[in-house]
C-alpha cells in the first residue's frame, strides 16, 4: 500500500505527463513514416534520457515505444504500408476499409484496439511476470525452430487465392533471408561478390518494397487517389465511444489476441512482427465471416492492432524479471536501466520497487493517452493524404519511402534493394503471388535456420542428432499445434464439403 | 626560379595545411556505428556523444549502417570516407581481425584504418548455471576430456571473439567441446537459463547482469575484473587465454595527424567520465590511443592467429 502511494505520488507530477505525451506523440509519428523504427527512436533518445533521473528516463522511452509500435497502424491503414512490422495485418484489413471510405473508423477502432493492447500488456507484467518469466525460457533452439514452422503454416490462409502459390511466395521469402552472412558458419552466401550484400535484405526494406510499391503501381496505373471520401456513416462509427462500442462487441476476439500477443512477446526475439499476424489468422479461423477477411474485416484490425500493444509492456517481463531483451527497442531500454546501476531480477520489484512499478504504470498511462492523441493526429494525416490529389500523393509517398529506407541502415544499396524487391512483388502479385507470404518467409527464415542448425549442433553428441527435435515437451505441444493449424483450412472445407450435399438434399426435398 | 616556385607552393600548402588543423572542427562529426541500436556499441557512443560535443564545440551525429556482423559499414568506409576527420567509425577487435582473414569478400582490410583509440575491452567469460555440476574450471575440463564433444557451449556469432576464445581453450586445455553460435548476446541469458546449453563463452557484461543465477568459472583478462571480484581468470588457473573484445574508434587512412591527436584527447576525456557507469557493468576501460592503438591490433592479431590458421587449415581439408 505504501509502495503504492510512493508510485503514484511520483506520476502525479506535470512533468511526467509531459513526457508521456510527448513521447507518445512523437512514438506516433516516427511509426507511422516506414522506415523509422521504435528501437532507432529509442536509440536516439538516449543520450537525453541520461540527464534526466532513472524513472523520467524510463518513461520517455516506454511511451515512445507505445506510440511507435500504435503509430506503424495510420501508415497501414492510410498507405498500405505497415509503418512498422508489427502492423503488417492491419494492413489486410485497414486498407481496404480505407478504400471503401471507412477510414477513419479503421483509425479509430485500431486507437482503441491498440490502447486496450497496451493495458493488457501491462496488467499481464504487473501481475503473471514470474510464471511467464518461466515459461519464456523454456524456449530454447529447437523450440524455436518449431515456432517458426507453425508460423509458416498461416501462409496458408494468408494466401486467399491458391495455397500453392502462397508457399511458393513463403519459399521466395526464405531465400531472400538466406543472403548475406550466414548465421552460423560464418560464409558469405548469395551475396555475389558485393561486400555490401553481407548485410543480407533487411526486413523492413523487404516490407516497404513489398508493400508499398506495388500500391504505388496500382495508384498511378489507376489514376486515383489512395482513399476514397469518407462517407457519413464511418465518422459516426469513427467517434470514439462507436470504436469502444464495436470494440468490445467482441470480447472473445480481444481476449484471444491480447493472449496470443503476450505469449509471443515472452519468446525473446518474436516480438510485435509475429504477434499481430498469428492474432489475425486465428481472429480468422474463429470467424463465422472469414470469407470477409481480406476486405475490411473489423475483426482482424482489433486482432491486430490489439495483440501488437500488447507486446510493448508484453516484453518486458523476461526484460525486467531475467534481462532477457526480447525485441532490439527492449536492448535499449536495458542499456538505460544497467547504466543507471538497475539490474533485472527480483531486486528491481523489491529495492528499486517504487521505479519499476512507476516505469510499468507509465506505460499504462501512455496507452491511455494513445486515444486522443491519435484520434487528433490520425484525422490530420487522413486528411492530408485525402485532400492531396494523386499526381502529388504518389511521388510524395515514394519520396518519404525512399528516405525511410535509407534512414533505416544509412545505405544507398537498401534503396535500391527496395526498389527491385518492390518491382518484383508487383510482377508476382500479377501472377497471383501475395506479397504478405514472401514477407513472412522472409522474417521465419532466419529464425527456422538458426533454431534447427543450433539444434543439430547441440545435438552432436547424440547418434542422431536430429532427435534433439523432438525431445523436450514444450516442441511436442508447438508440433501439435502446429499441424493442427496446417490441417485446419483442409479439415473445415472438407466438413463444409461433407455437409453440402445433404444441405442440398434437404433443400430438393419437395414440400409435403 | 624553380626552386622559389616550389618552396613557395610549399609554404602555401603548410600554412593553409596548418589553418585547416587550427579550424578543425568546424562543423559536424559523423560517427558511424556497424551494429544495430541498443548493442553495447552503440549505447557506448551515444554516452559519448553529448561529452565529445561538449570538448569538440560541434555536433556529433551517431548513425548506424548494421549488416553483416560490421562488415557492410567497415568496407565502405574504407571505401568512400574522406580522410579529413569529419567521418569516424566505431571498430572491434577482433572483428576487425578475423573478418578479413576468415571471409571472402568482407570488402576491407584490418589495417585500412587509421586507429583513433580503443576505449575498452570486454574479456571473454566461461559462464555456467548456478545450477550446473561445473564447479571450478577444472571441473568444467575433466569431464570435456572424458566426454568430448558433450559440452556445449554458446556465444554470439561463428568465428566472433566468443568462439575464438572457446577454439582457443580446446586447444590450451586439449579438449573438444561443441560450440553453438547465436546472434548477439541477447539470445544467451535465456538459453543458459532454461538449460538449453552447457555454458556459455561471453562477454564479462553477461555475468555482472546476470548476477547469482549464473557462475563465472574464468574469465580471460590478465587480473581480475572489477565487476565481478570473485571470478578467477584463465591465468589463475594455469591457462594463457585472455581475450575478448575490444572497442574503438578510427578514422579513415590519411588523416592528419594533429586531427587524429585532438580526436584522441576528446575521446580519452569522455571515456573517463564514461567509466563510472561502465566498470560496474562489466567493462575495463582501456586508453590505447596514437601508436598503442596499432600495437594492440598487432598484438591481438598475433594473439588469435594460432586459432586462426587451425580453422584456415581445417577449412582446406574440407
Amino acid at each position: 500500500m505504501e509502495l503504492f502511494w510512493t508510485v503514484s505520488t511520483q506520476l502525479v507530477d506535470p512533468f511526467v505527463f509531459f513526457l508521456i505525451l510527448g513521447g507518445v506523440t512523437a512514438g506516433l509519428f516516427v511509426g507511422a513514416m516506414p522506415g523509422l523504427t521504435a528501437a532507432m527512436a529509442l536509440a536516439v533518445l538516449l543520450p537525453f534520457t541520461f540527464k534526466l533521473p532513472p524513472l523520467h528516463g524510463l518513461v520517455a522511452l516506454g511511451a515512445v515505444y507505445m506510440g511507435a509500435i500504435y503509430g506503424g497502424s495510420f501508415a497501414a491503414i492510410l498507405v498500405n504500408t505497415p509503418g512498422t512490422p508489427s502492423s503488417i495485418a492491419t494492413a489486410f484489413e485497414g486498407y481496404p476499409m480505407a478504400k471503401d471510405g471507412r477510414a477513419l473508423e479503421a483509425i479509430g477502432l485500431a486507437t482503441v484496439s491498440s490502447a486496450i493492447g497496451g493495458l493488457a500488456g501491462v496488467f499481464f507484467l504487473l501481475l503473471l511476470s514470474p510464471p511467464l518469466a518461466r515459461l519464456s525460457i523454456q524456449f530454447g533452439s529447437a523450440e524455436y525452430f518449431w515456432v517458426a514452422m507453425l508460423g509458416l503454416t498461416l501462409i496458408a490462409s494468408l494466401s486467399p487465392g491458391s495455397t500453392l502459390k502462397g508457399f511458393l511466395g513463403g519459399s521466395i521469402g526464405m531465400i531472400l533471408a538466406a543472403v548475406g552472412v550466414a548465421p552460423i558458419g560464418g560464409e558469405n552466401r548469395f551475396t555475389f561478390g558485393m561486400p555490401v550484400l553481407q548485410g543480407g535484405v533487411e526486413m523492413i526494406v523487404a516490407l516497404i518494397g513489398f508493400f508499398v510499391i506495388p500500391e504505388l503501381f496500382n495508384m498511378a496505373a489507376h489514376g486515383r487517389a489512395a482513399l476514397a471520401e469518407v462517407t457519413i456513416e464511418s465518422k459516426k462509427r469513427g467517434t470514439f465511444l462507436a470504436a469502444i462500442r464495436t470494440v468490445f462487441s467482441m470480447p472473445g476476439n480481444l481476449i484471444r489476441s491480447c493472449i496470443i500477443g503476450e505469449i509471443v512477446a515472452i519468446i525473446p526475439g518474436a516480438g510485435g512482427s509475429i504477434a499481430n499476424l498469428v492474432a489475425y489468422n486465428e481472429a480468422k479461423r474463429a470467424s463465422k465471416h472469414p470469407e470477409r477477411f481480406g476486405k475490411g474485416a473489423v475483426e482482424g484490425l482489433v486482432a491486430s492492432e490489439s495483440s501488437n500493444n500488447v507486446t510493448v509492456a508484453g516484453s518486458m517481463v523476461p526484460l525486467l524479471t531475467l534481462g532477457i531483451p526480447g525485441a532490439p527497442p527492449d536492448a535499449v531500454i536495458l542499456g538505460v536501466m544497467l547504466m543507471h546501476g538497475l539490474r533485472p531480477g527480483l531486486d528491481l520489484f523489491t529495492v528499486s520497487g517504487s521505479l519499476t512499478y512507476g516505469f510499468i504504470i507509465s506505460m499504462g498511462l501512455a496507452a491511455l493517452f494513445m486515444v486522443p492523441v491519435g484520434l487528433l493526429g490520425g484525422r490530420l494525416i487522413y486528411r492530408v493524404i485525402v485532400k492531396t490529389p494523386h499526381y502529388l500523393l504518389v511521388p510524395s509517398i515514394a519520396l518519404v519511402t525512399i528516405l525511410g529506407t535509407y534512414a533505416l541502415r544509412n545505405s544507398l544499396s537498401d534503396v535500391v534493394i527496395m526498389l527491385l524487391l518492390g518491382t518484383s512483388g508487383f510482377l508476382l502479385k500479377e501472377l497471383g503471388v501475395d506479397s504478405a507470404p514472401i514477407v513472412l518467409g522472409l522474417i521465419l527464415g532466419s529464425i527456422a535456420e538458426m533454431g534447427f542448425v543450433q539444434t543439430l549442433l547441440r545435438g552432436t553428441s547424440l547418434e542422431h542428432p536430429w532427435t534433439m527435435l523432438f525431445q523436450n515437451r514444450l516442441s511436442q505441444i508447438i508440433i501439435v499445434l502446429m499441424v493442427l493449424s496446417f490441417a485446419s483450412p483442409y479439415l473445415s472445407s472438407g466438413i463444409r464439403r461433407l455437409k453440402k450435399p445433404l444441405d442440398v438434399l434437404r433443400e430438393e426435398e419437395p414440400p409435403e | 626560379m624553380k626552386r622559389a616556385i616550389v618552396l613557395a607552393l610549399s609554404t602555401i600548402f603548410i600554412v593553409s595545411a596548418g589553418i585547416a588543423f587550427a579550424g578543425y572542427p568546424d562543423r559536424p562529426i559523423t560517427y558511424i556505428i556497424s551494429f544495430n541500436p541498443g548493442g553495447e556499441s552503440d549505447i557506448t557512443a551515444r554516452l559519448q556523444e553529448p561529452l565529445l560535443e561538449e570538448v569538440l564545440g560541434v555536433a556529433v551525429n551517431v548513425n548506424h549502417k548494421p549488416g553483416g556482423g560490421g562488415a557492410v559499414a567497415w568496407s565502405e568506409f574504407q571505401r568512400t570516407a574522406k580522410p579529413d576527420g569529419y567521418t569516424l567509425i566505431g571498430t572491434n577487435i577482433p572483428h576487425i581481425i578475423g573478418q578479413p582473414l576468415l571471409r571472402k569478400d568482407s570488402g576491407y582490410e584490418t589495417d585500412g584504418f587509421n586507429m583513433i583509440m580503443w576505449f575498452h575491452f570486454t574479456p571473454n567469460a566461461l559462464i555456467v548455471r548456478a545450477d550446473s555440476p561445473f564447479k571450478t574450471l577444472k571441473d568444467f575440463i575433466d569431464y570435456a576430456k572424458a566426454h568430448p564433444k558433450v559440452i556445449t557451449v554458446g556465444g554470439s556469432g561463428t568465428y566472433s571473439a566468443n568462439h575464438l576464445e572457446t577454439l582457443r581453450l580446446e586447444r590450451e586445455a586439449g579438449i573438444k567441446l561443441t560450440y553453438i553460435p547465436h546472434t548477439g548476446t541477447g539470445p544467451l541469458a535465456p538459453a543458459i537459463l532454461g538449460g538449453h546449453l552447457s555454458a556459455l563463452m561471453n562477454y564479462s557484461m553477461l555475468p555482472a547482469q546476470l548476477g547469482d543465477k549464473v557462475r563465472v568459472l574464468a574469465v580471460a583478462s590478465e587480473e581480475r575484473v572489477e565487476a565481478l571480484p570473485n571470478a578467477p581468470t584463465f591465468k589463475e588457473q594455469g591457462y594463457d587465454i585472455v581475450g575478448g573484445a575490444f572497442r574503438g574508434v578510427a578514422a579513415p587512412k590519411g588523416t592528419p595527424k594533429e586531427i587524429i591527436a585532438k580526436l584522441a584527447d576528446a575521446f580519452t576525456k569522455a571515456n573517463k567520465k564514461i567509466a563510472g557507469k561502465q566498470v560496474p557493468m562489466g567493462f575495463v576501460m582501456t586508453y590505447a590511443t596514437g601508436d598503442d592503438a596499432q600495437a594492440l591490433v598487432d598484438k591481438m592479431r598475433k594473439s588469435y592467429s594460432d586459432v586462426i590458421d587451425d580453422i584456415i587449415k581445417e577449412r582446406e581439408k574440407k
